[in-house]
């Protein structure tokens, strides 16, 4: 996995809370077997709409996703994630992700950072004075900046400690994992008996 | 301080535990399907790795089959291919696979408790949300993303931190008519889609007690519909009927000693939940959802809420977004939308109780003449058992399509979708929009409602239907 540190690029104002991974891509664009060409389905339903933020081409380089609360929810399909990186997005800002979203980002690189509800309406509202403003996601601090002056956004979001360290270092869980296999296989030794199997 | 039933069996699965780090959590039973398996499959392969427990391992195709002609080749060359590339995966793998036309093919969390698989104090995970359904046999079960099949494939392990834990005691006893999905439905329409975030919720008290396993998976199907990691109901009596005989579970001494085990997984009396919600059974009624959301519900003898009646600014919004979707006016009595379409099944509501249920009240009646009847079994061995029953016989005289088995129109991933516009009664567990397909309106309702909706026409209960003459039989089957 590549590494994350920092990331600054054009913000996306998403207004809307409760975006579901339905949403975010419908399951009929989930039949790839591959983990690219997801990004024609991003939004789809809503792509139909030209006042859609993402049909706005000031948007058109935008990399910084910011969503109302109950983003990600619903669905496991990490095709969600991979869907808005494969269209160009590094992060996505929410007071309130869901935890199987939140998980398969952190897992694929897309970084989900969870931010107070007042910080999103200020990026909002600085997006819709400038659209096309970007937004920088430190990792390495923790921060959120965009705007400048005395209207400059700076504030912190919270991301666990095992995903940051993950990310900043592009560390590959099972690789991680299978650093232990000698202590898996002695909790598999003590198994109950009774325990069922497939073969 | 004595333990909650999710932490022992949290505790009992813990292969490693170091500060600051997730616990390194084994993995008892791994289902997988064909949608959210290939990349991991893929991921082995270019890593040069092996799956490591394939005997925990089972998978089966439900996502993209048709449940018409699931004889022939798959229409949609997509879907074909994804099929196909379980299939190859499974081989190369060694994973074994039900898939379509075998007797075992059908929604994995239907599949999974019908082979008797689904055990108390296990974990079990799948790339899918609804994992949570196993939780009903007092397992830890939950859904994951792509990247976390694969790690399960390579490791059967996952990294997990530790999560909360709520309590939702159900007190009192569930009117007559009112089912499991009517209490679900009310639960999240009280906690809001994010209010089980970050817990592993118990179900508990006399009204959860009370329900059949399937009854309980129907709950726990929905504990990610309001957000929650996972959702669990102590095994009991119920829990050890429902699988003794089943043809993976345990026999003989290996019976005895996972029974005196399981009997231990109850929350101790003196145990602490991070939260805890009290419900009142007694008082529920027949639920149904008119937004966009799970959470957006209402009981079917209310009107469409408006939008202005809610307090926060951000529900009002959704209230409105929702309603402009649906094609709803605020103040329009429930019982006065029409339906296109009613979808019986789904891992929610698609297992033998539920058509069981639904054809008590459909027996001798007919579908309204606007208005489509989809009954899509859960699995193959629902199907059977149905048509063995003369379940199927009932809903094709009243005028219903009796289907073979998959998710179907629960996400429309095959041909079962609704049209742009069209509205339906949904058994299954997700409303969002274009969940059922694009523009597609959905109405999540219980077995009861969906089938008095399919004969009226409108939303509906049981108790709207005209009595039938007294010369007709009541009961459904034999
Ligand atoms: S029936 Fe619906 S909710 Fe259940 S596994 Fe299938 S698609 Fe998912």
């Amino acid at each position: 996995m590549e590494k994350f540190t920092s990331h600054t690029g054009v913000g996306v104002p998403l207004r809307r809370s409760n975006v579901d991974t339905d949403q975010i891509i419908p399951a009929v664009y989930l039949k790839r077997v591959t983990r690219d060409g997801f990004e024609d389905g991003l939004f789809s339903a809503w792509r139909n709409d030209p006042t859609f933020v993402l049909n706005n081409p000031v948007y058109a380089a935008g990399s910084v996703l910011v969503a109302g609360p109950d983003f990600g929810t619903g669905s496991s399909r990490e095709h969600a994630v991979w869907a808005l990186q494969n269209y160009g997005f590094r992060a996505v800002i929410s007071p309130r992700f869901a935890d199987i979203f939140r998980s398969n980002s952190g897992k694929a690189g897309l970084l989900a950072a969870q931010v107070d509800e007042k910080v999103v309406q200020r990026l909002w509202d600085l997006l819709a004075d400038q659209p096309g403003a970007e937004i920088t996601v430190d990792l390495e601090t923790r921060t959120v900046r965009a705007g400048e002056g005395v209207d400059a956004i700076e504030d912190s979001f919270d991301i666990d400690d095992y995903t940051r360290w993950r990310l900043l270092e592009g560390l590959d869980d099972i690789g991680i994992t299978l650093g232990h296999a000698d202590v898996i296989s002695a909790f598999e030794a003590e198994r109950p008996r009774f325990k069922p199997a497939t073969l | 301080m004595g333990r909650t039933l999710s932490e022992k069996v949290w505790d009992e699965h813990v292969v490693r535990a170091t500060p600051g780090e997730p616990d390194l959590l084994y993995i008892d039973l791994h289902l997988i399907h064909e949608v959210t398996s290939p990349q991991a499959f893929d991921g082995l392969r270019l890593a040069g790795r092996q799956v490591r427990r394939p005997d925990l391992t089972l998978a089966t195709e439900d996502h993209n089959v048709p449940t018409i002609d699931w004889d022939k080749p798959i229409a949609d060359p997509v879907s074909r291919t994804q099929v196909e590339t379980l299939r190859r995966n499974a081989e190369e793998f060694g994973v074994r696979l039900h898939p379509l036309g075998d007797l075992d093919q059908g929604i994995v969390h239907v599949v999974g408790p019908q082979l008797g698989l689904t055990q108390p104090g296990m974990t079990i995970v799948c790339g899918d949300s609804h994992t949570s359904t196993h939780g009903a046999f007092g397992a830890i079960a939950f859904g994951i993303g792509t990247s976390e099949v694969e790690h399960v494939l390579a490791t059967q392990t996952l990294m997990q931190a530790k999560p909360k834990t709520m309590a939702v005691t159900v007190n009192g006893t569930l009117p007559a008519g009112v089912t499991a999905k009517d209490l679900v439905l009310t639960l999240i329409a009280h906690t809001g889609t994010g209010g089980g975030q970050g817990y592993i919720v118990e179900y508990r008290g006399p009204a959860i007690e009370a329900l059949s396993m399937e009854g309980r998976m129907t709950v726990c199907n929905m504990s990610i519909e309001w957000g929650a990691k996972a959702g669990m109901i102590a095994p009991d009596q119920t829990t050890f009927d429902y699988i003794e005989g089943r043809p993976e579970a345990p026999r003989g001494a290996d019976w005895d000693a996972a029974v005196a085990h399981w009997t231990s997984l109850v929350t101790d009396d003196d145990a602490v939940f991070d939260k805890e919600i009290v419900l009142d059974a007694s008082e529920m009624t027949p639920f149904v959802t008119w937004g966009t959301n799970p959470g957006q519900g209402v009981p079917l003898g209310a009107s469409v809420p408006d939008p202005a009646d809610f307090d926060d600014a951000q529900d009002q919004v959704a209230a409105e977004k929702a309603l402009e979707y649906m094609g709803l006016t605020a103040g329009t009595p429930m019982r006065e939308v029409r339906v296109d379409t009613v979808f019986v099944g789904s891992c929610t509501n698609g297992r033998i109780e539920d058509l069981r249920l639904a054809a008590e009240i459909i027996k001798g009646r007919k579908v309204d003449p606007q208005t489509r009847l989809l009954v899509v079994p859960g699995s193959v061995r629902v199907r059977l058992q149905a048509q063995d029953e003369g379940l199927d016989v009932v809903f094709k005289e009243a005028g219903a399509e009796w289907r073979g088995a998959g998710c179907s129109m629960c996400l429309g991933m095959n041909p079962d979708t609704l049209e742009p516009g069209e509205r339906s009664a949904s058994t299954s567990n997700r409303n969002f929009e274009g969940r059922q397909g694009k523009g597609g309106r959905t109405h999540l309702v219980s077995i009861p409602v969906a089938a008095a909706t399919a004969v009226r026409g409108t939303l509906s209960s049981p108790a709207d239907l005209e009595p039938l003459s007294t010369d007709t039989p009541v009961t459904a089957g034999a």
